[in-house]
């Protein structure tokens, strides 16, 4: 049945040559934990992304519940955590993943800075590599306001004012963070939300996409 | 082509009209978003009113005083009170002085004599921090920068008081 309607798809728009291309190509021998145990460095760059596909997935859920609403961000994420059915596993997950992703990356970052795979070619993928540290960091950070607690309030209030810092445009950049020059209040909590949700996930799919289609040009650096 | 005079040839003006026109099509969208986003960078500020903090000017003596006022907060459609403090005392100068409470260091709140061993000083409970009495951070301790002056004005000889500002 299922090969069927693969086969009825692959009549009418060919997608065979799309799907390999995308999925079927060797995994090198020295890349292959199963040839060589230590290999396994190799997949903290999978390991990374596996964990942002249980970001993206476990955020999505969350929004089914959560208010970026000063007076009701913190109730809806008490709810949710004490009344929905496996809500507390699921904030769970995108609380911890939030870490984990972070120490996945900073694996992957050593692996490839070890290995000197970031040398030519590959110096573009290194750069978009670091883009999309920053993003991650941008995502942590503004993901940490959205449940309103004490914590996530003062955390806020000290990184708007390291953000304050920056030479030159650092009370434009506070501003244009918090929502207001002196407040971190209701247009902080949905200014963060819309960057937290909607701004740097494009980016990051973006860049994502990127840092992919150059491993497919480029290939796996070679063994040490 | 065979014109000499001809120095925009005709797919050249198309490319240049299609990308004339797709800018300004691109801009129109763009620049409402845009505009919408730096909106409060704009703003004028909205601080700076004074507020009645409840103190009769006859009150105030040299030792320093917590005074606790509500101000009404606007942060976008939301409105709110929130809680302002301050010490005021007359100084050396028989000036009124309001200090604000909030530690120059990481943004503890510091009480006057508030340490048994540091009479005659503001201290802050979190690192130590001290502060002479007219606000100036003792050197030696976490602060850097003296405690924030409150802007202050006097009608009917009650004291009102502004934003507190760096010195």
């Amino acid at each position: 049945m299922l090969q069927k309607i693969y086969d009825w798809i692959d009549d009418r728009v060919d997608i065979t040559p799309i799907w390999r291309d995308i999925a079927d190509h060797e995994v090198p021998e020295h890349v292959n934990p199963a040839h060589h145990f230590s290999a396994f460095v190799y997949c903290f760059g999978g390991l990374t992304f596996f964990v942002v596909v249980i970001q993206i997935l476990s955020g999505m859920f969350l929004t089914m519940y959560y208010v970026p609403d000063i007076e009701n961000a913190w109730k809806s994420v008490y709810y949710l955590q004490t009344q929905v059915a496996h809500g507390q596993i699921v904030r769970g997950m995108h609380h911890w993943g939030a870490s984990v992703v972070i120490v996945m990356l900073l694996l992957h970052t050593l692996r490839v800075f070890f290995q000197g795979a970031y040398k030519k070619p590959r110096e573009l993928n290194w750069m978009v590599g670091v883009l999309l540290f920053f993003v991650m960091l941008g995502l942590g950070f503004t993901g940490y306001l959205l449940p309103w607690d004490n914590k996530a309030y003062f955390a806020t209030q000290v990184g708007l004012e390291i953000a304050e810092q920056v030479p030159f445009i650092g009370d434009y950049l506070k501003t244009l963070l918090a929502g207001s020059d002196h407040i971190v209040g209701a247009q902080t909590l949905t200014r963060f939300f819309a960057i937290h949700v909607f701004f740097l996930p494009g980016a990051l799919f973006a860049l994502l996409a990127v840092h992919f289609i150059l491993i497919r040009r480029q290939g796996i650096s070679g063994p040490l | 082509m065979s014109e000499k005079k001809q120095q925009v040839s005709r797919r050249q003006f198309l490319n240049y009209t299609l990308t004339g026109v797709g800018g300004f099509m691109a801009a129109g969208m763009l620049v409402p978003m845009l505009r919408m986003a730096v909106d409060p960078v704009l703003q004028p500020s909205t601080a700076g009113d004074y507020a009645n903090v409840g103190l009769s000017v006859d009150d105030i003596t040299d030792t320093p005083q917590r005074v606790d006022w509500k101000v009404d907060q606007v942060d976008g459609w939301y409105e709110s009170k929130v809680s302002r403090s301050a010490w005021v005392f007359k100084d050396d100068k028989n000036e009124i002085l309001a200090l604000s409470p909030v530690c120059t260091h990481l943004g503890c709140v510091v009480s006057w004599e508030g340490s048994d061993n540091y009479p005659n000083e503001f201290f802050c409970p979190c690192h130590n921090g001290r502060y002479e009495k007219d606000g100036t951070n003792i050197p030696g301790t976490p602060p850097l920068a003296p405690l924030h002056v409150y802007d202050q004005k006097v009608e009917n000889g009650i004291l009102y008081l502004g934003d507190a500002k760096p010195r």
